[in-house]
């Protein structure tokens, strides 16, 4: 991919993140903070289809830009072809395990199924 | 390291006329080495008379003539306009003609060669890189019509399109932004904020046609993307250039922002 | 010239926020705390996985977190969040050559203008909104 393009995902998903981050930390304001972890409360949370969607999405977008964060660093601390194969292919490979688990969590608690 | 000082201090050197009466004396740092003889850095101590208008230069030229003949330094101009005499200077990149002794507070001043450039001797560094990532950016107009044929007429340009890359093209290659430059500092296949500048100051230039060319050479890993706009560049910039300014600039027609 | 040889700062120079100014200062925050949210993400996405296991993993994960310290790593972490988004807003819209100064004559002593007031100034709200959300956060957390 073109290193334009990949700035511009970075970019992108920052900007998205902003406004869905926001909605995320101000919904522990709703209510009592200590309460709106309570166990019952979360599980509500994952229910919410949208509250749920919003999670997917916050985490797609924060995996993407984080290990895209890390890898534009890791770029610029060492050169070399394999290193920075292995840091372009390694971030992806991040990216993608995170998604996984987190998605996980947001399945299995939004289903119902814990 | 035992302090050496001149047996007559030779006033002719660094003095323009007799009409000033205050006279200090500096003491004068210099970082020596020479990497390609495996000889690490050490510094040596000279004491230097100096006047109020005294630059950098002046001292270690004083140096060169008086105490130790060795002292391996670049320059040529002694006014700005050269690019040759960059050094680190009390830890800072600036260049030694153009700093005076009396402006930086302090009685001790340590010279060391610029940072992210191969040390040839003691202060003179290798411009190898600098010079080839600038020649990269293509740093020339590029426009079928620019050869003069008895048919042409001259591309007029009005002072507004001069001053969209005037200052852009000040730049003397000295090589400070690089040397201050946070991604320099690591990355070595970086093109840098100089030529990264330059590239900018021909796609700003309404006679140059090879807007399309230059972007696609700086739109790489190592290329425009790895400046986050820390400013340091444009920090020590001793002619005004403003390289950050010109990066987020030339960023901007990648970004859409520009036209 | 081989790169062994090429005196290259590394990274204490790179991580060195002293010299150049407070935007050098705001690059090297951006960098450290972009680093921290992404160490924060992946052990609160470890942290909320402990629901899928009911209702004692997650108490027992919460009797972890509502310490003292980590009560203070949470108001560190809203900090950086905020610090992060406002400072990566004014980055951005650097980039896109928004704010960055205009080119023209350069005059004597040559201030570049690329690091104005408008830069200077918005680097310094968004370390202070950054405070405040501490601030508040760490009240609604020690619950004053
Ligand atoms: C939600 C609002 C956010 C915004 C507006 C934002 C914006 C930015 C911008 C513009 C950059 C590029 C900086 C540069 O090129 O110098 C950046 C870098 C980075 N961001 Fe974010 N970001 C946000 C959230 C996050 C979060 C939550 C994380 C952690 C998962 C994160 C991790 C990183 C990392 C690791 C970098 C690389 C730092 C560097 O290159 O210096 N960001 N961010
Ligand atoms: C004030 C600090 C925070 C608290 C107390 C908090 C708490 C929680 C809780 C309780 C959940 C479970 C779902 C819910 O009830 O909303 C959750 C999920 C999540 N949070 Fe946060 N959060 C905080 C900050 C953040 C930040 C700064 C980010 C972004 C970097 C973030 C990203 C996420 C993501 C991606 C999920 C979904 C994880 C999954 O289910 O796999 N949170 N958070
Ligand atoms: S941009 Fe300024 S600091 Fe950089 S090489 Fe040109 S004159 Fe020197
Ligand atoms: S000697 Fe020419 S720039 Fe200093």
């Amino acid at each position: 991919m073109r290193e334009s393009i990949i700035m511009k995902i970075h970019y992108g998903t920052a900007l998205g993140a902003v406004a869905l981050v926001a909605v995320h930390i101000l919904m522990r304001m709703t209510q009592n903070f200590d309460q709106s972890l309570q166990y019952e409360n979360v599980i509500a949370n994952y229910h919410f289809l949208p509250y749920a969607l919003m999670l997917e999405a916050v985490l797609i977008l924060l995996s993407v830009h984080g290990f895209n964060g890390l890898r534009v660093i890791l770029l610029e601390l060492k050169q070399g072809s394999t290193y920075e194969k292995m840091i372009n292919y390694g971030s992806i490979a991040a990216m993608a395990i995170l998604i996984a688990y987190g998605s996980r969590t947001i399945l299995m608690a939004g289903m119902g199924i814990s | 390291m035992a302090v050496v000082t001149a047996q007559k201090p030779s006033e002719e050197l660094i003095t323009i006329g007799k009409t000033s009466t205050q006279s200090d004396a500096i003491t004068l740092r210099i970082a020596r080495s020479n990497p390609a003889e495996g000889q690490e850095t050490t510094y040596a101590e000279f004491k230097v008379p100096v006047k109020k208008w005294t630059t950098v230069l002046e001292a270690i030229l004083y140096v060169k003539q008086n105490l130790d003949h060795a002292v391996a330094v670049r320059y040529s101009c002694r006014q700005a306009s050269c690019g040759s005499c960059g050094m680190k200077i009390n830890g800072k990149p600036a260049l030694a003609c153009y700093t005076k002794v009396s402006e930086i507070k302090s009685n001790v001043i340590t010279v060391e060669p610029m940072n992210n450039f191969p040390i040839i001797r003691d202060l003179a560094v290798d411009f190898k890189q600098l010079t080839s990532n600038h020649k990269k950016i293509k740093p020339f107009i590029i426009n079928e019509e620019s050869e003069v044929t008895p048919e042409s007429k001259e591309f007029i340009q009005t002072p507004k399109d001069l001053e969209k890359f005037l200052q852009f093209s000040y730049c003397i290659k000295c090589g400070l932004c690089n040397s201050a430059c946070p991604t320099m500092a690591t990355d070595t296949s970086f093109i840098g904020p100089q030529g990264l500048a330059q590239a900018y100051r021909y796609v700003a230039d309404n006679r140059d046609k090879g807007k399309e060319e230059r972007l696609k050479i700086v739109d790489n890993s190592h290329g425009i993307w790895r400046c986050h706009f820390a400013g340091s560049c444009s920090h020590v910039c001793p002619k005004g250039v403003d390289p950050a300014m010109a990066i987020q600039l030339l960023r901007g027609y990648m970004l859409g922002f520009q036209k | 010239m081989t790169e062994r040889l090429s005196n290259r700062e590394g990274i204490k120079g790179m991580a060195n926020p002293t010299r150049y100014g407070i935007e050098r200062v705001a690059y090297w925050l951006q960098r450290l705390t972009g680093l921290g949210l992404l160490a924060y993400l992946i052990g609160h996405i470890i942290e909320t996985s402990t629901i899928v296991h009911g209702k004692i993993a997650w108490d027992k994960m919460l009797e972890f977190t509502q310490t003292i310290q980590g009560h203070l790593f949470l108001t560190l972490v809203i900090g950086m969040c905020v610090f992060h988004t406002a400072n990566g807003i004014r980055v951005m819209l650097g980039h896109g050559g928004i704010g960055v100064g205009k080119p023209g004559q350069p005059e004597y002593p040559y201030k570049a203008s690329s690091l104005n007031y408008k830069q200077r100034l918005c680097i310094w709200v968004s370390i202070g909104l950054a405070a405040l959300a501490m601030m508040y956060g760490a009240s609604v957390l020690f619950g004053v």
